[in-house]
């Protein structure tokens, strides 16, 4: 579904990433975990179009992403710290997508209700606190089916409950086929919801494999241990 | 584009600067030609406010609202929209709101006070003015991301075009006044939107008196019907160019 070829992409000196290839296909769950700054957030921006790589190139469902926008009608993006116009209120936030988006589509409106969104409508953007914030992300990328979620941290600053509506609604995503990139420190967290896990260190690949895979290959229960385990092995 | 264009729009108004500028440019306007015994004088006043305030209003608040939508364009851009679209409804609708904001406050009083061909050159070319510097502020906004800075650059652009550009034309003159040199100043002035507005104001009204230098020079190198076509087409170059050269940086720029 996403074919990653080749990419590089330089910030001044550093390497955000490195020759990266990478094939993601249709009704994965795929955890994306390396350390801070090795370019996890760069390669999903890369995706969206919005860091523009400067060797390399990203095919999605077989049309290169290049000077294209179409394609992220398909793609439902939770960003890590959501930065949203700080004088318009929830209400016109949700307005405005859904008018821009133009779907004809029934939209997805879980996530709206559980959170209670609609008792927040006249809120501005920037009284929330950041928890509140990243609601308005969830609901906004959920709302219109995509068959690719994209979510960077998605449970950073939720509360348990929220956290827990959230991941609900992941797997519920997952069941329906869709492709979904997730990132995240807490692994214990992507346990019983990823099936692969890609590994990324000063932006190069260091390891994609189901999950069953890594943890045969090393021994251990959970995806945190068999992560920890190979940074050891690697360290030494 | 349209739909983006309406929250853009939408956004402006409510940030009532726009509709205090209107009402500023109004006052001044209105009191200018009410002072003033005869309608050329107030003319002439109109004028020179017009040539200090519009461009450092639109240059200024401009500038302040690209940085201000560095979220909006975040937002919408993992959204199907086409990048360079976002960039040009920005453009559109800051353009129009200076451009209504001046018409309302200028152009009323200057079709009441003064004849209709004036009034009409004079709401081109301030209209004009208006775009052009908010297309300088598109460029100079794309240059730096840190605000302060981008503020800078777009203050320091304002302050050469609408104050020193005349006076080095000037000094320039004073200095090879030997020799003949006013081919290279008509193509100098050239390079300053706000001389050009100025010289195609006055081109039209003959006030010879409140001429800048370059001014004189121009009348004299240009019939009036010459001046007028070639500075408008000088003055639709000087919003293409900048603005341009914004869209190719924000088209490759990381967001």
């Amino acid at each position: 579904m996403i074919e990653i070829k080749h990419i590089t992409k330089r910030f001044g000196k550093l390497t955000a990433l490195d020759n990266l290839d990478l094939k993601l296909e249709k009704g994965q769950c795929i955890a994306l975990i390396g350390p801070n700054g090795c370019g996890k957030t760069t390669l999903i921006k890369s995706i969206l179009g919005m860091v523009l790589p400067e060797k390399g190139d990203i095919i999605f469902n077989g049309q290169n992403i290049k000077n294209n926008n179409e394609y992220r009608k398909h793609i439902g993006y939770m960003p890590q710290i959501g930065r949203y116009p700080e004088n318009m209120t929830i209400g016109q936030v949700i307005d405005m997508i859904k008018g821009i988006r133009n779907s004809n589509e029934a939209l997805d409106n879980d996530l709206y209700e559980q959170f209670e969104i609609g008792k927040m409508l006249h809120k501005k953007m920037r009284t929330l606190s950041g928890g509140t914030t990243q609601k308005v992300s969830a609901v906004l990328t959920f709302m219109f089916r995509p068959q690719v979620l994209i979510l960077d941290e998605p449970t950073a600053g939720l509360d348990p409950v929220a956290a827990e509506i959230l991941k609900e609604k992941i797997i519920a995503a997952k069941k329906a086929g869709c492709l979904i990139l997730i990132t995240s420190h807490l692994l214990s967290e992507l346990e019983g919801i990823v099936s692969q896990v890609i590994f990324i260190q000063d932006g190069k690949l260091m390891l994609h494999k189901t999950t069953m895979e890594l943890k045969r290959d090393t021994g251990k229960d959970t995806i945190a241990q068999s992560i920890v385990h190979l940074l050891k092995v690697q360290t030494v | 584009m349209i739909r983006i264009l309406k929250y853009v729009a939408l956004d402006i108004l409510k940030t009532k600067i726009v509709i205090a500028y209107t009402i500023m440019l109004a006052l001044l306007s209105w009191s200018a030609f009410s002072l003033e015994d005869n309608a050329a004088k107030g003319l002439v006043t109109v004028l020179n406010i017009v040539l200090l305030t519009v461009p450092l209003v639109s240059v200024l608040f401009a500038t302040i609202y690209v940085y201000n939508s560095t979220e909006f364009i975040e937002l919408l851009l993992s959204h199907p929209v086409k990048r360079s679209m976002i960039w040009k409804a920005l453009f559109t609708g800051l353009s129009v709101s200076m451009t209504v904001a001046y018409i309302v406050g200028i152009g009323i009083p200057l079709l009441i006070f003064t004849d209709l061909a004036t009034a009409l050159i004079m709401i081109v070319s301030g209209s004009l003015l208006s775009v052009i510097f908010v297309a300088i502020a598109f460029l100079a906004s794309i240059l730096t991301r840190d605000k302060a800075k981008g503020i800078g650059i777009s203050i320091m652009l304002w302050l050469y075009f609408a104050l020193l550009f005349d006076g080095l034309v000037l000094f320039l003159f004073f200095q090879f006044s030997d020799y003949p040199i006013e081919k290279p100043i008509v193509i100098l002035s050239a390079l300053s939107p706000v001389d050009l507005c100025r010289i195609l104001m006055l081109l039209r009204l003959d006030v010879s008196a409140m001429m800048g230098y370059t001014g004189a020079i121009f009348q004299h190198f240009f019939g009036n019907n010459w001046g007028l076509l070639l500075s408008f087409s000088l003055l639709t170059l000087w919003v293409v160019v900048p603005f341009y050269f914004s869209l190719r940086k924000f088209n490759k720029r990381d967001l």
